[in-house]
Formats: C-alpha cells, structure tokens, sequence
C-alpha cells in the first residue's frame, strides 16, 4: 500500500471533484447535473477511504457506507421530482425550469 | 514500478477520463455509461486501499443500483440530445471551468503543502483488518447504530417521497 503515496489518490480525488463542479455549472440536462453531483459525492468517498486506509481506522469506511445511504436517497428523491417536472413542463432542461427564480 | 503503482495509474487514468466525459457528452446516456466507468474505476480504487466492503457496495449500489435509475428514468423521458456545450452563455461557461480549475489548484495546492504521507504510516495489518466486512459490521452495529437505524428510515422515507412525487396525480 505504502507503494502509492497518500497525495495521488487525494489529487485524483480533487481532480473528480473539481470535474463535478464544472458539470454541474456548465451543463443544462437536469439529469446530467445530477450524474455531476453523484461524481462529487464518489470523490469526498475517495477521499474518506484512503484516509481510512492510511489511517488503518475503519471509521472512514462507516461514513462512506452512510454517504452512499443519503446518495441513494437523493438520487431516488431527486430523480422522481426530475419526473415530475417533465410532466408539467415537458422539458428537463434547467434553463427552462425558472419559476423559483425572482 | 511496482504492480500497485501501475495498477494505480491505469484506474486513475480511467476515472478521470471518464469523469471528464460524463461531463462532455452532448447525448445523457452516454454520460451514464461513462458514469458507470468511473464507478467501476473507483471500485478498483479502493480494492488497491484494501477497502473490500466498499468496493462491493460501490459495485452493488453506485453501477448497479442508481445507475439502473438514471437509465430508467433517461428511457422515460426520452430528452432531446443538447446542442453542444458552447453554442450559448459561452463567456458564464467559460467562467465556470476558469472556477472549477482555480478550485482544483488550491486543492492540489493544498494537499502537495501538507504532505500527509509525512506523517501518516499506517502499516499493511492494520490497513486491511480496517476494510474488512467483518470491523466495519461490528462499528455499524455498536457505535454506530443509531445512526444505521436513522438510515434505514431514511431509505423508507425515499421510496415513499419517491413514490409520492413520481405519481401520475400533480396538481
């Protein structure tokens, strides 16, 4: 394991994150922005494990089985409102979906 | 070069290309499948840090599991493919990757300033007796039980939300 020193891993996390970030700005397919958000979250996971693993504490590991929990939760949740608004508006693109915006 | 080194590089490579391509596919579904790429890639990852259970989870519940949805409800809604990712609002786009690039150097910054593999030496043993399925379950179901309940009843309050939101009455 020492093989592979702590930092590559942290960098390619950054690098996912970073990635998701940008999708979520530049992208316009609500569903796309999603997949975006599912990037960001398997990054902080990254991240959690190889300080798990370095650490030798499973701990990290506990939080990374409760993320993927609230991810689940989310992309149900998030997914059937996605639904829900291509019935009224028939369109999932963001740009068209403003009603919130003031 | 050792094996884990290689190993290492060839499933970065693949997580970050593919994670560049689910954001840069005009057609959604071929983000997804990209997507599920860069699980699969992250499943390695974190067999390479001896992280067993996640690695399956990661396989069962991200590739298997969400994906599954996202190509669902993609074959449902049956979305027009965008027309590219800078025909419109090129300069905010723009803007937005010029971000996203600042944030990733002030990590990269960062992590190089703070070294972590300095001070970190966590020996072999102990770095897999922490990813077996075995010290996970006990942590799950002793100090962390209360908080495995509250998901549990999480993951019920989803499918109902779900369920609720997803039915064919909306007014």
């Amino acid at each position: 394991m020492s093989a592979v020193p702590m930092e590559y891993y942290l960098i390619l996390s950054a690098f996912m994150f970073c990635v998701g970030v940008a999708g979520v700005l530049i992208r316009r397919n609500a569903i796309v922005v999603f997949m975006s958000i599912e990037l960001m979250l398997n990054s902080a996971n990254l991240t959690l494990v190889t300080f798990s693993s370095y650490l030798g504490n499973s701990i990290g590991q506990v939080f990374v089985f409760f993320v993927m929990t609230v991810a689940a939760a989310e992309a149900a949740v998030g997914l059937a409102i996605i639904i829900a608004i291509f019935r009224n508006k028939l369109t999932v693109n963001i740009d068209a979906i403003n009603i919130f915006k003031w | 070069m050792n094996i884990q080194l290689i190993l290492f590089f060839v499933l970065a490579a693949i997580a970050a290309v593919t994670s560049v391509m689910v954001i840069t596919r005009k057609n959604a579904v071929l983000s997804a499948v990209f997507l599920v790429l860069n699980f699969f890639a992250l499943a390695g990852l974190y067999l390479l840090l001896n992280a067993q259970f996640i690695a399956v989870v990661q396989v069962i519940v991200y590739a298997g599991a969400i994906m599954v949805l996202f190509l669902f409800v993609l074959m449902l809604l049956n979305t027009e493919t965008e027309h590219g990712l800078f025909v419109d609002k090129r300069g905010i786009k723009f803007f937005a990757i010029l971000i996203s690039a600042f944030v990733f150097v002030q990590l990269a910054f960062l992590i190089f300033k703070g070294n972590p593999s300095r001070t970190l030496t966590a020996d072999e043993a102990a770095s897999i007796n922490a990813g077996t399925i075995q010290t996970i379950g006990h942590h799950l179901y002793t100090d962390y039980i209360i908080p495995f309940e509250v998901a549990g009843f999480l993951l019920l309050a989803a499918t109902i939300g779900a369920l609720v939101l997803a039915k064919k009455k909306f007014e």
